[in-house]
């Protein structure tokens, strides 16, 4: 279990970082904190000639805090917002999903937006920053920046919206009302285990947003218009064999015991969203 | 007491083991050092047509065709209908599992060895493969072996007389129990380098073993080499629990290549090479019916059980030694009269069975524990007492039970009611149902069993082994400068046998741990000694190293004698010293007075000196039974199958107590390994026999947060036949978890009509059960 020979780049600014990938001819991947791609290069599933290393660029690990939304820098790591030294979009979620992600020594490496490109659909901010409505800004080896909203960005099961000649730079979270709500539940065998199934509920009266999202399914997460406008009117927990229900049309030929775990996991969610106040 | 015998003496290996400063195969350093790769089938079952090596790379890559020299490992047994297979080191005409070693690369780097591996070209016609048990026995079932006619290594029946029970059960249990297939995990996998040394002449093995003195004797035995030629030193071993207590092919490929090359080679398993060869234990399928009476005494125990063996025998234990020890020791504790076994030890393809820590008796306590709740169900009456009333009480000891186990001492009754006070059982019943109520399920489980160890000759040989352990030698020295200094073949590798035996020393000699110097694991260095395994160190070593210490007290005291002018019989040993009334002589002086100045001495002194090799051997062969009772209290959830632990108590009795504190230390890891067992730690194959769980994030282990907090409590029946009443205690606490932990989920989920006979209880075994039995209920009403 040791890698094929690579080359190790650590470009010093983002502009060098997104020079080094212009070469067409040359197989280059991006390595963040690792903790995904380090287990992928070691079972030689992942064989780059060069690796480029961006955990280190300031560029990529600001935080831009404007009136409406908060720009998280890619490279920010599970750790940092564990701590709670980054605000809030909304109170204590990010902290919340953050703290449930593995274990201590990979959340100190681990980054949001090594999280986001690589794409296990039983990864935590996947589910939790479609829930919170965010979007991933992303720049090219040109140097064209496009903005993908987190509902388009994941295609499927370790593959997303960005191109082997781009970079995420960082992630836009729209900040929320102190009328919010919010729930997070996953179930896992283990701490710092993947998911089983995870659920997340976010509404805002203000902005009259409610969303309501279904992790750790066999692709990207699923989100229920029906379920989110139910729980937004009624504000009571729906029952499971209405989730279930609605997984049925959404997931059709979901494992049942996958559907009963989306469906608690639902239930826990918005049980704790509504006794937040 | 001081450091000797019962001291909490903190272990001597922890300061190295704990500051980076052990040192493992993987720290060894030599000069031109090549490290292995190995190329492994990537198939379960097939016929290997052929293996081709690039040009470049013809003297860095080695298959069957170049180990021509090399015997296959080819265990024996005397049991009868025991058929032997053939493990060639690197496969030769067949591979019979997905991870089979098919040739080793050999590099500077493992990176370098890996991209060679990467490059060789294995050539297989696909068999159809055998993935379990029930397939690999039925009549058509391709062969494993082709030379054998079916895929059985060997079937075993004890007919006892079960006509009392058939006549007067009233209540009969029949179930069907599974328990999955793991791997053993150490922290350290198996490691191994060898180089040749020129000037002893001699092929010097350093690997990561439980049984030093035995590896010399297979690698011998197998490269074709003399004894003296091969030196085997087992270096700090960072966990064992029975897989590094067998010969491992790659302990033969690295030597002969090292010898071939006259270069070191160094082979270090990771993680998935473990995951994947080393799926090699624990599966079991039982069917059973149980008879008893109303009140739920056994009367009578009609079983058969089958071993998912995998495709070969190991080296020296064999295929049949999980069969043979699960079919003698399934009633247990239990005082029952009728008893029939039938065993299959089946041939699949998998890797090969290696004994793992408790050796069957998870499996087996696993299947008895749950057919003790369903009988205590059947008739209505709490588990705890029907449980034991069933077990052979103390005034009974010693007892010889139904498959002629002779129990030596003991009170097992005691732990169960020492267990049900300490969890509160009356308390437990009230709380559970309030909870219930609440829709909660609380649950409470017990699971007892006992521990044969330190089993000898005559329990070997009925297994028919081709290898039959009997004697323990140890050496104990006074050196020049006054301290001690113990050699044992043993070995010790987490189980704390490198201090325990040194308060052995201490507790004869007086002499502080601290000035207790203990050499283990080298070969050169040290008596022979098959090893440790079978809960057998603390009695074997520790017998050895008592009587070895006890001799040298006395000639300590004799030397002393002189130098106190006074008899030996008057002379006492005390904190280092030797005493005649108030006057003494430190050991200091004895031993210089000895070593550097005999003139001293008396004239006719001894000459035997102050260096003493004893052998022991205990007063019975058939081994000393410690016991004990574990009991959980669980939470299901139910609406999500996890399982979590409110309480978590140990009731234990395992003799003398040479230490406690290393005891608790075993009995947690033990227990946490037996939690694994219970709920999380499974290898799964696909219908084609490839692995699915071949790394840590499918092969679940668990970690601190799902361990409940153990609590234990102790009692302490010397064994009447061993050195100082000590019986073996390193692999209990793995038993008994899986019949704890499930028969506390069962009683959770009563209520809901669930009833789970299959370790792990994963949640979604648990969730598919509730969700069933839910369906069943609205089908029906
Ligand atoms: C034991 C363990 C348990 C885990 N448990 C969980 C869990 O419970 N929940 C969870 O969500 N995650 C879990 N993870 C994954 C962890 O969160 C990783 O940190 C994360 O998935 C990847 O982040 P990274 O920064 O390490 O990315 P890397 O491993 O460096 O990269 C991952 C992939 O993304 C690409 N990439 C990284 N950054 C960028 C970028 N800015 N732009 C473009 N491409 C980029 C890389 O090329 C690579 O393909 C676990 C990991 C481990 C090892």
């Amino acid at each position: 279990m040791k890698p094929v020979g690579f080359q190790f780049a650590q470009p010093e600014t983002l502009a060098e970082a997104t020079r080094m990938l212009r070469d067409p001819g040359e197989d280059t991947k991006i390595m963040a904190g690792g903790q995904s791609l380090g287990p992928m290069l070691n079972l030689r599933l992942a064989r780059p000639e060069k690796i480029i290393s961006i955990a280190g660029l300031s560029e990529l690990r600001v935080v831009d805090e404007g009136a409406d939304f908060i720009e998280f820098g890619a490279a920010l790591r599970h750790a940092e917002f564990e701590d709670g030294s980054l605000p809030e979009p909304i109170d204590g979620m990010m902290r919340h999903v953050a703290r449930g992600i593995a274990y201590r020594p990979v959340r100190n490496r681990g980054t949001i937006g090594g999280s986001l490109c690589h794409a296990d659909p039983a990864a935590d901010w996947i589910t939790a920053l479609t829930a919170l409505g965010a979007t991933v800004r992303i720049v090219s080896a040109k140097g064209d920046t496009r903005d993908v909203d987190m509902t388009r960005f994941m295609h499927g099961a370790y593959r997303t919206e960005v191109n082997s000649d781009e970079i995420v730079t960082s992630v836009i979270v729209p900040r929320y009302s102190p009328s919010a709500v919010w729930g997070y539940y996953k179930t896992c065998r283990k701490v710092g285990e993947f998911a089983d199934a995870i659920a997340a509920w976010v509404a805002d009266p203000v902005k009259r947003y409610s969303r309501v999202v279904f992790g750790a399914t066999a692709g990207a997460p699923i989100i229920s218009v029906p379920l989110s406008q139910q729980i937004a009117t009624t504000g009571e927990v729906p029952g499971k064999d209405v989730i279930k229900t609605e997984l049925e049309r959404l997931a059709p030929g979901l494992d049942r015991v996958k559907q009963h775990l989306l469906a608690v996991a639902l239930q826990r969610c918005t049980k704790q969203a509504l006794n937040h106040d | 007491m001081g450091t000797g015998i019962g001291a909490r003496v903190a272990r001597k290996e922890d300061a190295r083991l704990l500051s980076g400063q052990a040192r493992f195969v993987g720290d060894l350093k030599f000069p031109r050092l090549l490290e292995a790769a190995y190329v492994r089938s990537p198939l379960a079952h097939g016929r290997l047509k052929s293996v081709t090596v690039p040009a470049k790379y013809k003297d860095r890559v080695f298959t069957a065709s170049d180990l021509t020299d090399v015997l296959p490992i080819r265990p024996e047994s005397s049991l009868p209908g025991y058929k032997a297979s053939e493990h060639y080191p690197l496969a030769k005409d067949k591979v019979r599992f997905v991870g089979e070693c098919i040739a080793i690369c050999v590099a500077p780097t493992r990176a370098e060895a890996e991209d060679i591996a990467d490059q060789v070209v294995v050539d297989i016609d696909p068999l159809p493969p055998l993935v379990n048990a029930a397939d690999a026995k039925s009549k058509d079932a391709p062969l494993v072996h082709d030379d054998w006619d079916d895929n059985l290594f060997l079937t075993t029946t004890f007919d006892g007389d079960m006509a009392f029970a058939e006549k007067n059960a009233t209540v009969v249990i029949e179930r069907e129990y599974n328990t999955a297939r793991q791997c053993m995990n150490p922290m350290e996998g198996k490691g191994t380098l060898s180089h040749w040394d020129e000037k002893a002449g001699q092929l010097v093995v350093y690997t990561s073993t439980q049984v030093p003195h035995l590896i010399r004797t297979g690698v011998a035995q197998y490269l074709q080499m003399d004894q003296g030629q091969v030196r085997v030193i087992a270096p700090d071993v960072g966990g064992g629990f029975g897989y590094k207590c067998v010969l491992q092919p790659e302990e033969l490929s690295v030597s002969w290549v090292a010898r071939k090359l006259r270069r070191p080679v160094r082979w270090v398993e990771d993680r998935r090479e473990h995951l994947v060869a080393g799926a090699n234990t624990r599966q079991h399928h039982y069917k059973i019916k149980a008879y008893a009476d109303d009140r739920g005494k056994l009367l009578g125990l009609d079983a058969e059980i089958t071993v998912d063996v995998g495709a070969y025998s190991v080296w020296p234990f064999t295929a049949c030694l999980e069969a043979a020890q699960a079919g003698g020791n399934l009633p247990g504790p239990y005082a029952l009269e009728g008893y029939r076994c039938k065993t299959y030890s089946v041939a699949t393809n998998k890797p090969g069975f290696t004994p793992y820590r408790g050796v069957a008796r998870p499996g087996v306590c696993f299947a008895m524990e749950l057919t003790i709740d369903a009988i205590a169900r059947a008739v209505g009456r709490e588990p705890a007492d029907v449980r034991r009333e069933n077990l052979v009480p103390g005034s009974a000891m010693p007892y010889t039970n139904v498959t002629g186990k002779f129990y030596d001492s003991g009170d097992y009754q005691h732990s169960i009611s020492e267990a049900t006070k300490a969890i509160g059982l009356e308390a437990f019943r009230k709380r559970q149902k309030e909870a219930r109520a609440q829709g909660r399920f609380l649950g409470l489980g017990f699971g007892t069993f006992t521990e044969q160890s330190a089993h000898g000759t005559k329990v070997f040989a009925s297994w028919g082994l081709p290898l039959v352990p009997g004697y323990e030698q140890a050496m104990v020295k006074l050196t020049p400068s006054g301290s001690v200094e113990v050699r044992s073949g043993n070995h010790s590798f987490g189980q704390g046998l490198e201090t325990t035996i040194g308060q052995v020393a201490s507790e004869w000699l007086t002499v502080d741990i601290s000035k207790i110097n203990v050499v283990m694991g080298d070969t050169g260095m040290t008596p022979y000694s098959t090893g440790a395994y079978a809960s057998r160190g603390m009695v074997m070593a520790g017998g050895a190293v008592s009587k070895a210490a006890e001799e040298l007290a006395a000639r300590i005291r004799v030397h002393a004698a002189h130098l106190l002018q006074c008899d030996a019989e008057d002379v006492t040993l005390k904190g280092g010293k030797a005493w005649r009334g108030a006057a003494s002589v430190d050991f200091a002086d004895i031993a210089r007075a000895w070593y550097l100045r005999p003139d001293q001495l008396d004239e006719d002194v001894d000459t035997a000196g102050l260096e003493v090799t004893q052998g022991y051997k205990p007063d019975i062969d058939t081994g000393v039974f410690t016991y004990a009772t574990h009991a959980a209290i669980v939470e299901v959830d139910a609406e999500t199958g996890k399982v979590s632990f409110e309480d978590y108590y140990v009731f234990e009795d395992c003799g003398r107590r040479v230490n406690p504190m290393i005891l608790e230390g075993q009995t947690y890891g033990g227990a946490a390994q037996g939690i694994g067992t219970a709920l999380f730690e499974e290898v799964l194959y696909d219908p084609s026999g490839q692995p699915l769980t071949s790394t840590l994030a499918d092969y679940i282990l668990p970690g601190p947060a799902e361990l409940p907090h153990f609590r234990l409590g102790h009692s302490e029946t010397p064994s009447p036949y061993t050195r100082h009443g000590i019986k073996g205690v390193g692999e209990g606490a793995a038993i008994a978890p899986g019949g704890a932990v499930l028969n506390a989920i069962n009683d959770a989920l009563e209520p809901l009509g669930v009833e789970i006979n299959e370790l792990p209880a994963t949640p979604h075994k648990i969730l598919s059960a509730i969700i069933d039995a839910d369906h069943q209920k609205e089908v029906a009403g």
